[in-house]
């Protein structure tokens, strides 16, 4: 089971409260993680990434085991403490603004 | 009795508010989406329970929300705008190529007569339209691919198409900052600029086809001919459906501002804002005044009861003044302070609904049977 920890804006936008469970099939990517959680939560495309490119948006940031995968390409294997889910892989909104 | 519904989206959420015919007690209901920009809540004219709101974030980008019982419930919908084709690029501020990238809808107009059909202008410009209540958007491209496209730059806010206007089955007028305005004849297929008798400093060609900055467009349903136009400098009028222009600014105290409406029933009565000057938005000498002209513009009144007329440096932003269709019309407007203000006489007379709520970037109304 993975878990995932939304932003506020986006918990409220997905109405869960505390983290989200995902079972992912195959190997667990970045992108396979976020391909779960759209497929459970179609509300949230195109507001994490593209919906066509897959691009992360730029201030939204991907953080797992004190790592910074924001700019890990998306096929790359999530650390195992996150595919075990000892850890979550948090989605994070950038500090950014006023 | 019949009331009204004045949809509020402001810089951090949007705002329900409804009274009834006399406008005097009001209910407020709000936060809607709480943290979010609302750029912009409109209600379907052929179903007053169907309303459409822009949720807009730097950070999560756009959502589009649909409420089915006027505003009690809402449930997102379809969020996804890709232009069609291969974008192409308009100009930068600094006039190098830029790719056309989608940044949020900046204005949402109903259809009036199909609750489920709705056109969205968004920012790079373009005008998407939903014929499943919102679930999926479709460009029109002919606007954005209609020869200009390529020579249009962003104005100050960005390069958003802010103004949608439904004239019959087949004429639509868009209008964009800062390319111009444009109409189509044929429901949206084909497009032409519509700026002739526009003159904007910056621009040294004076016949310019597009470049020009348009604020706000209004229009008149039982005089669909003559159109109100407050450009970034100048109030001005059309009388033959945008074929040419001619300003009627005439004895405003500054002709720069953002929205500009007419009476619901008096199509030669027409509000604005003015506003000091392009490097200062707010109203000249701290005072807050709504002009009305009864004259179809060039002769102006200031209407001030009930407005602030000392340190007053709010603005009243394109998108945050409407009119409802009540006997004695109703005029809205809301400012970047986080006040709504509304008269019950036609401007006469102001009374602040709320007022301290965050920087309004949007006002509309429904009147209710």
């Amino acid at each position: 089971m993975i878990r995932v920890v939304l932003p506020a804006h986006l918990r409220a936008l997905a109405q869960v409260d505390g983290e989200v469970q995902l079972e992912v099939a195959g190997q667990v990517t970045q992108c396979s993680v976020l391909d779960a959680l759209e497929a459970r939560y179609p509300v949230l495309r195109g507001t994490i990434r593209d919906h066509r490119s897959g691009q992360r948006r730029a201030f939204v940031r991907f953080f797992a085991c004190q790592q910074d995968l924001s700019h890990e390409p998306p096929g790359t294997p999530l650390p195992d403490a996150v595919a075990s889910g000892t850890e979550p892989y948090l989605i994070v909104g950038a500090m950014a603004g006023g | 009795m019949s009331g009204v519904r004045v949809l509020v989206g402001t810089r951090k959420g949007a705002f329900v508010l409804s009274s009834d015919g006399k406008r005097e007690k009001w209910d407020v209901s709000g936060p809607h989406f709480a943290g979010w920009e609302i750029y912009h809540v409109k209600g379907s004219p052929a179903d007053p329970d169907r309303l459409y709101a822009s949720q807009t974030s730097g950070w999560f980008g756009q959502v589009i929300q649909r409420s089915d019982d006027g505003g009690a419930t809402w449930a997102p919908v379809g969020n996804e705008f890709s232009y069609d084709g291969t974008p192409g690029t308009h100009q930068w501020y600094d006039g190098t190529p830029h790719p056309w990238e989608f940044a949020r809808v900046w204005h949402l107009e109903p259809s009036p007569g199909d609750p489920d059909t709705v056109y969205a202008g968004v920012e790079d410009a373009g005008l998407f339209r939903s014929t499943d209540g919102g679930q999926s958007w479709h460009e029109l491209p002919g606007l954005r691919g209609h020869g200009s496209g390529p020579s249009w730059q962003p104005g100050a806010g960005g390069m958003c198409l802010h103004t949608i206007i439904l004239d019959g089955p087949a004429r639509i007028y868009a209008a964009i900052s800062a390319a111009g305005a444009f109409r189509s004849d044929d429901a949206g297929q084909t497009w032409r600029p519509v700026n002739h008798g526009l003159h904007s400093e910056g621009i040294p060609d004076p016949a310019a086809e597009v470049g020009h900055c348009v604020h706000r467009i209004a229009m008149h349903p039982s005089r669909p001919s003559v159109l109100y136009m407050q450009k970034h400098w100048d109030v001005m009028r059309s009388d033959d459906a945008g074929e040419s222009w001619r300003e009627v600014s005439g004895d405003l105290p500054t002709d720069f501002g953002f929205p500009i409406d007419v009476h619901a029933h008096e199509p030669e009565t027409v509000y604005v804002v003015p506003i000091t000057s392009d490097s200062h938005h707010f109203p000249p000498e701290g005072k807050l005044r709504v002009y009305r002209s009864r004259t179809g513009g060039d002769e102006w009144e200031p209407l001030t009861k009930g407005l602030p007329q000392e340190h007053c440096y709010v603005n009243v932003l394109r998108d945050a003044m409407a009119v409802d269709s009540l006997e004695d019309c109703g005029i809205y407007f809301g400012t970047t302070g986080g006040q709504v203000y509304a008269s019950a006489d036609a401007g006469d007379t102001w009374e602040p609904v709320v007022r301290d709520l965050p920087a309004v970037l949007s006002v509309e109304v429904q009147t209710l049977p």
